[in-house]
């Protein structure tokens, strides 16, 4: 743009122009804001939990076009609002208050990491905003402004277990709970040993074990697992490890030759987008825990997968427009937006409280092969669980599975503090 | 037990005058239902010693069978047979894959091996000795006692023998028990420790239980040298990286006295470079696809040192006896590049693969696997580190770098041009960086933050060691591995990473100057 200094005669002329504007400026948001609804998206785009949140976001953006393709909510258009927090967990914080007052969003779908979630937490409590959490978690928490789409402990750790118990997981005795050191691994180790214990394992039998977020070294961590599986009966490993960690940690069991039928590993943290450029022939056997994976059979996943690989291709998405992955997060990203949009038709309005009284009993044909439904009261999905074992191509082949959907219990059992703990929210409770 | 059911079961068949070759129905039954009852059908189908078993065996570890309209069909491509009888079939389109979990996979496995048994290779006969470790039971005592009065590879008829001994620990028999018990102690295999350690809660006799325990306590002292060993190859391991990291710096810091902030983003130039380079050879030599880390070597030296010299002659060199401002303007350098490769190659992490040749590893003990990449290294490593050292005392730009460091007036008198020695060497630090970067692609992710993790460790290795020093960053880089890695092995990663930091913080206390000091009148320089 070439600018060019104003002749006198023209300051007056453009004078009102620039007063024209600003006032044109001033109306726009308002007429835009009548127009659109917008929904915040926070995941993180950089940073070490960038290998498993890019993902979400587009598939945020790919369920958002799908229904504004539909005409959109209540006559108007979705607005998404993509944010950074860059794996930076005061960040979360702070793009959320700003994505809540300042883009004025009416709901926010984001978060991977269980501390990044309770970072942001009060934020959404305080201005009673919605937040769509797709990641299987801890539990131990039920906020009424939060619905969980991914699993709760016992609708993942705690049947993984039980399959590496049984006959067909290799009947394991002795157990490595392997993590990376923050609240998910911490509490979800913290449930498994009261469950270990309540099976009758000793203390003795079990060895914790936590690494740094972004640790690249699994040397020392696989050298001990050699050692304690060499000491005892049948030893399993459950890995709890996040982030692009699980790159080099997958790459040294590789290398070190340590077998899935000697020593399983179960993962609740790594799909089929973390083991990409990892080579698998090697990890063939080990396993993962989720309520979804990309080679289920049916046609609703099929459909889904057609859709991802279709949108990756047409907005180029790094890796996926060669290669389209799905995995157990991004479904539940799908599902919650979904149903967040049915809850919003359902309520007729976008206000937080008139949707969670919506979402309640709200039931989506999810791409696993069920029909998800929200519970009426615990803001969780009832969901089927899956047990994969990787294969040569880095899929999964789904070994074992729940006979059907199981329903969320936040609040363990297994941890004694939670005993006569009600499984939904407390403002709810009051209410009713 | 059902494994017995089975095996009674075939035998009474073959006693009755039935032949127990492979029947449609038999390939079924493996092939299909609860884990239990299949392994219960192979037994039975696999204790018949008929080799028509085994392609259907191979076909079901391929994943290639299906299941469709109660028969099992093998399918290869567009070829499809019937398992059982091998007439051609079709596939119907509801076939099932036949889904094998790790168990009934080392049942199979197991069953083929023990055909194997007899092979002329002698590479197949390890392959099935290994993978019927697993799988062993009484049953195969026999079976093994054959191969092993058969076998006339000295090593394996040892390993048999092991193999029996595994078969023979379950006997019902006390005295077979005992000897079994025994004989396990002359084994170095982890597994055997498991076993052992299984077999003495299940034990009643105490006899047997006193001969298992000799034998775990035999099995564990020899599998205790594995670990120690282990210990020391992963110090020395993380040891040879940090020095990879702190060698440029040594120069660049070091000898030059640069604080540069930027030496993390440098490497992570260097890992970039790599991974550009395997990009081109997977478009355009995809047939020299595992060679491309020897041509990304080269690349990733001249590029991070083309970098590193255009930040001299721009930057740095304005900022000489600066030290603070050096500082901020190396750390907002850093914060440039590291955006620019976002802008570039986006913020998430790229795959760097590694290339078949450092993929697996080297089994030096039943329990102490040494990985390629690492091996590759460390090796490097030295050999970067030998090249440094030739370049910096023996050649002319040596001696000029050395002289232009100890006293830059001097040496200007006497003619050397000190503006370019000093490019000269800082991009040969930077360059050095970039070989780091080059490295760590293999071991690591590769992200636009990569360098920010090594920074720190490369400061703390050229200090403790001894700003000036080469040979001060050899001891101090070897000896924070092989300490980190025994505090981690004692009391895990988190802890380990803040000891190691506060032994440094201590040391440098108590010795200012580091590991090496320097002497003499160029101390003062």
């Amino acid at each position: 743009m070439q600018i060019k200094q104003p002749s006198r005669r023209h300051v007056g002329k453009t004078l009102s122009a620039v007063v024209l504007g600003i006032a044109a400026m001033g109306i726009t948001p308002m007429a835009l804001a009548q127009e659109t609804i917008k929904v915040g998206v926070l995941h993180s785009l950089s940073g070490t939990m960038a290998i498993s949140e890019t993902v979400l976001k587009d598939t945020v953006l790919m369920a958002i076009d799908e229904i504004n393709a539909k005409g959109g909510l209540l006559g108007k258009k979705l607005e998404p609002v993509v944010v950074d927090p860059a794996s930076n967990w005061p960040l979360f914080a702070e793009k959320a208050k700003q994505l809540i007052s300042q883009d004025k969003v009416a709901a926010v779908f984001g978060c991977w990491t269980s501390v990044s979630r309770k970072s942001v937490l009060p934020v959404f409590e305080q201005s009673n905003a919605l937040l769509f959490y797709p990641v299987q978690y801890e539990g131990e928490e039920l906020s009424k402004n939060v619905f969980y789409t991914g699993a709760a402990p016992n609708q993942q750790a705690i049947p993984a277990v039980e399959y590496l118990m049984s006959k067909d997981g290799g009947s394991a005795k002795r157990w490595v709970l392997l993590g990376t050191d923050y609240v998910y691994p911490r509490t979800t180790n913290k449930i498994l040993r009261a469950f270990l214990k309540a099976k009758g394992v000793a203390d003795a039998d079990i060895m914790e074990e936590y690494t740094p977020f972004g640790h690249s070294d699994y040397q020392t961590i696989i050298a001990k697992i050699k050692k304690f599986s060499s000491e005892g009966k049948k030893t399993a490993v459950v890995s709890t490890i996040n982030g692009d960690s699980n790159v080099p940690f997958y790459k040294e069991l590789g290398n070190q030759g340590l077998k899935a039928k000697d020593v399983p590993v179960v993962a609740f943290s790594v799909g089929e987008e973390e083991l990409r450029g990892v080579d698998t022939k090697p990890l063939v056997g080990h396993l993962a825990a989720w309520n979804y994976f990309q080679s289920i059979k049916n046609p609703t996943n099929d459909e889904f997968i057609k859709k991802w690989t279709a949108y990756a291709k047409t907005k180029g998405i790094a890796g996926h427009k060669d290669k389209a992955l799905t995995n157990d997060p991004m479904e539940a990203t799908y599902i919650g937006v979904h149903m967040w949009a049915q809850a919003v038709t359902k309520a007729k309005s976008t206000d937080p409280d008139k949707v969670i009284a919506a979402m309640a009993g709200q039931t989506f044909k999810a791409p696993s092969g069920i029909v998800s439904k929200m519970d009426e009261k615990n803001h969780h999905l009832h969901k089927s669980v899956f047990i994969g074992e990787v294969q040569a191509d880095g899929q999964f082949k789904v070994v074992w599975k729940t006979k059907g959907p199981v329903v969320a219990d936040p609040w363990s059992d297994y941890i004694a503090e939670n005993k006569g703990k009600k499984n939904e929210p407390e403002m709810v409770a009051a209410k009713k | 037990m059902s494994f017995l059911k089975g095996t009674f079961g075939c035998l009474l068949l073959a006693l009755a005058g039935w032949a127990c070759a492979l029947t449609p129905e038999q390939a079924l039954r493996i092939a299909e239902g609860e884990s239990d009852d299949r392994i219960a059908a192979l037994n039975a189908a696999a204790a018949t010693r008929d080799a028509a078993l085994v392609p259907y065996l191979q076909a079901l570890l391929a994943d290639e069978v299906k299941l469709a309209g109660g028969k099992a069909l093998i399918v290869r491509g567009d070829d499809v047979v019937e398992a059982a009888t091998g007439a051609k079939a079709t596939l119907p389109d509801d076939a099932e894959d036949v889904v094998n979990n790790n168990r009934m996979r080392q049942a199979l496995e197991g069953a083929l091996a023990a055909f194997n048994l007899s092979s002329p290779d002698r590479e197949v006969r390890a392959k099935a000795i290994a993978d019927m470790k697993d799988s062993v039971d009484e049953g195969l005592a026999d079976l093994l006692d054959k191969a092993a009065s058969a076998e006339t590879d000295l090593g394996l008829k040892a390993q048999l023998e092991l193999l029996k001994a595994t078969a023979l620990i379950s006997s019902p028999d006390k005295a077979k028990r005992i000897a079994a018990a025994t004989l396990l102690a002359g084994s170095a295999d982890p597994a055997t420790g498991a076993l052992l350690a299984a077999k003495l809660d299940e034990e009643a006799d105490a006899e047997v239980k006193a001969a298992i325990r000799r034998s775990i306590d035999t099995v564990q002292a020899r599998l205790a040298w594995g670990e120690r060993l282990g210990v020391l190859f992963t110090g020395i391991s993380l040891g040879s990286i940090l020095l990879l990291v702190a060698l440029g710096l040594a120069i660049t810091y070091g000898l030059m006295g640069v604080i540069n902030m930027a030496h993390g983003e440098l490497m992570m130039i260097g890992a970039y470079a790599t991974y550009v380079v395997q990009n081109l050879f997977r478009e355009y030599l995809p047939a020299a696809f595992d060679w491309y880390v020897i041509a990304a070597i080269p690349l990733s030296f001249f590029t991070a040192a083309l970098v590193g010299a255009v930040l001299e002659r721009t930057v740095i060199r304005w900022l000489y006896g600066r030290p603070l401002e050096t500082l901020l303007a190396t750390w907002g350098i850093s914060l440039i590049l590291m955006q620019l490769v976002r802008t570039i190659f986006g913020a998430q992490n790229v795959g760097v693969e590694n290339p078949s040749w450092l993929s697996g590893g080297l089994q030096v003990l039943p329990n102490l696997t040494l990985p390629y990449n690492r091996l590759a290294i460390m090796a490097f490593a030295a050999l970067v580190l030998i090249g440094v050292t030739l370049l910096i005392n023996k050649t002319r730009l040596g001696l000029f770098v050395r002289g232009v460091t100890q006293n830059r007036r001097m040496a200007a008198c006497m003619g050397v041009n000190t503006a370019r020695v000093d490019t000269y060497a800082f991009s040969l630090g930077a360059g050095i960086a970039g070989l780091a970067g080059c490295a760590l692609s293999q071991v690591g992710n590769v992200g636009p933050d990569l360098g920010q993790g090594y920074i720190v460790d490369s400061f703390m290795v050229v200090v403790l060691g001894g700003v000036g020093q080469l040979a001060g960053a050899v001891y101090a880089g070897l000896g924070l591995g092989v300490l980190n890695k025994l505090l981690e092995g004692w009391q895990g990663a988190v802890l380990a990473k803040i000891m190691v930091l506060v032994f440094i913080v201590v040391f440098i206390q108590k010795r200012p100057q580091g590991i090496f000091a320097m002497k003499g009148r160029s101390a003062e320089a």
